[in-house]
């Protein structure tokens, strides 16, 4: 490990990977640190992307697509389901991802393109100067090394604490903060290419549980609730209990994971003197899906884009790296996320009586693409019941009529 | 003086249930949370208010009232 390179990036996600790899692209010097001694392990994810956004950063490749997906089902907390087909989901479906190779297969590329890789290596603090950032201070097996970089990218995930570390308060709302369960299924019956989501207060308070086929008989059965629903006997993974004793009896469960989703809206501010925030240590998880995988990899390439020319120009203060926290709130996915937000917050408070009057209503729906913003539109079309109260939603999305 | 005075609010964690995934890390108000690889910290600036103790999906974070040693 050398004491300075152009770049410093905290995490081997898809955010730190897709930021090392592009600048080290560019030419750069660039040090990725990653505090698991393995990339892509231990999973705390659900795996699940659309198709058309990953061909922009990676080529599809079998060993780490674990399923393909042509059509989602919603079940109701009465029970009813739904299916949108994949005309209805449009040509834009999904994968069902292996993370453990989907990682390292990222951060391989990110070193093949030059970045120094280290594993096991943790940062336990910043460099600070005249309070900007200019390194941190790394932990390899007991080894103290000071780093030094002109620009650190934080993408430690939802942990998010090396941007603490420098001063930006990443602290999540308790109740934004889903608490999650997963167990890898196997000897199930399922429909290996449907994604299940199933809705209720009663599964999943303030949140879903999800059925993510792996292969033909194997799937990531798991649930979030919200944190503020979390007591002793109702936490995440008793709720994930009952939800399988009810659906999957006989399932046999070969992998057990853990984790938290932050779906609160972004930090107010991604930037600082010499520090980037990408993918979930930036709050950028969809506060409506969870997912965040396609959330960090575009931020992390927005960062490098940024960060490359700061340093060119010998500026790397925040003022210049702001263009980097412009640039993401202000593409479809800043807007994406601020909408999201607020579906989710009118969400929540539904009951199950209104969740399962939507749910019947997007059984009558054709919906010509699968999307929030489509749904929620379409839901306000087709269900006059629901308007009076979708209306603040309504108003507050600005759909046109 | 009232017996709160005594009394100090303590992080145990159970290490046994432990799934280190960090959702703990991420509400904790103070920052004295960290996971370190597959081990979990708390540092002296933890006050004990139990938050964490909810966001965690197997119960393994507790909040006891403990006489100073």
């Amino acid at each position: 490990m050398k004491s300075r390179y152009d770049f410093l990036v905290i995490g081997g996600g898809p955010g730190g990977a897709i930021a090392a790899g592009d600048l080290a692209a560019k030419g750069h010097s660039v040090c990725l640190v990653e505090k698991r001694p393995a990339i892509g392990a231990p999973v705390r994810c659900a795996e699940g992307i659309g198709k058309d956004v990953l061909a922009d950063y990676i080529e599809p490749d079998e060993r780490w697509i674990s399923a393909e997906i042509r059509t989602a089902g919603i079940v109701a907390p009465d029970g009813t389901s739904m299916v949108l087909e994949q005309e209805m989901a449009g040509s834009k479906v999904g994968y069902v991802l292996d993370r453990k190779i989907f990682d390292r297969e990222l951060v391989w590329q990110a070193a093949g393109k030059g970045a120094e890789v280290h594993v096991k290596t943790r940062a336990t603090g910043p460099i600070v100067e005249n309070g900007a950032v200019k390194g941190a201070v790394l932990e390899a097996c007991g080894e103290v090394h000071e780093v030094r970089a002109d620009v650190v990218i934080a993408a430690d995930g939802v942990e998010s604490k090396f941007a603490r570390w420098c001063g930006l308060d990443t602290a999540v709302p308790l109740r934004e903060l889903m608490s999650c369960a997963q167990y890898i299924l196997t000897d199930i019956d399922i429909d290996p290419a449907r994604t299940v989501f199933y809705l209720g207060n009663k599964v999943a308070p303030e949140g879903y549980a999800w059925v993510f086929p792996k292969g033909d008989r194997m799937a990531n059965v798991g649930i979030g609730i919200s944190s503020r629903r979390s007591r002793d006997g109702n936490r995440a993974r008793d709720y994930l209990d009952r939800f399988v004793a009810a659906h999957f009896p006989q399932g046999k469960t070969i992998e057990y994971i853990v984790g938290g989703v932050s779906v609160c809206r972004p930090l107010p501010c991604t930037v600082a003197d010499g520090l980037m925030v990408v993918g979930d240590a930036a709050r950028l998880s969809d506060p409506m899906t969870g997912g965040g995988i396609f959330n960090a990899m575009y931020t992390g390439r927005l960062a490098a884009g940024v960060a490359s020319g700061a340093v060119s120009d010998g500026n790397c203060s925040s003022a210049a790296l702001m263009a980097y926290d412009q640039a993401w709130r202000h593409s479809k996915l800043g807007k994406t996320l601020e909408r999201n937000w607020r579906i989710k917050e009118y969400f929540i408070t539904l009951s199950d009586e209104k969740l399962n009057a939507i749910v019947h209503s997007m059984a009558r729906m054709n919906l010509k693409e699968f999307s929030v913003f489509n749904l929620v539109k379409e839901l306000i079309r087709h269900n006059p019941k629901l308007l009076l109260e979708l209306k603040g939603l309504h108003d507050s999305l600005n759909i046109p009529a | 003086m009232e017996l709160t005075d005594h009394v100090i609010s303590m992080l145990v964690i159970h290490r046994e249930c432990c799934g280190y995934c960090g959702a703990c890390v991420s509400v904790c108000p103070e920052g004295a949370l960290e996971l370190v690889d597959a081990y979990l910290t708390v540092e002296d600036s933890c006050r004990g208010c139990g938050i964490c103790t909810k966001a965690c999906p197997v119960g393994a974070l507790e909040v006891t009232d403990e006489e100073p040693v």
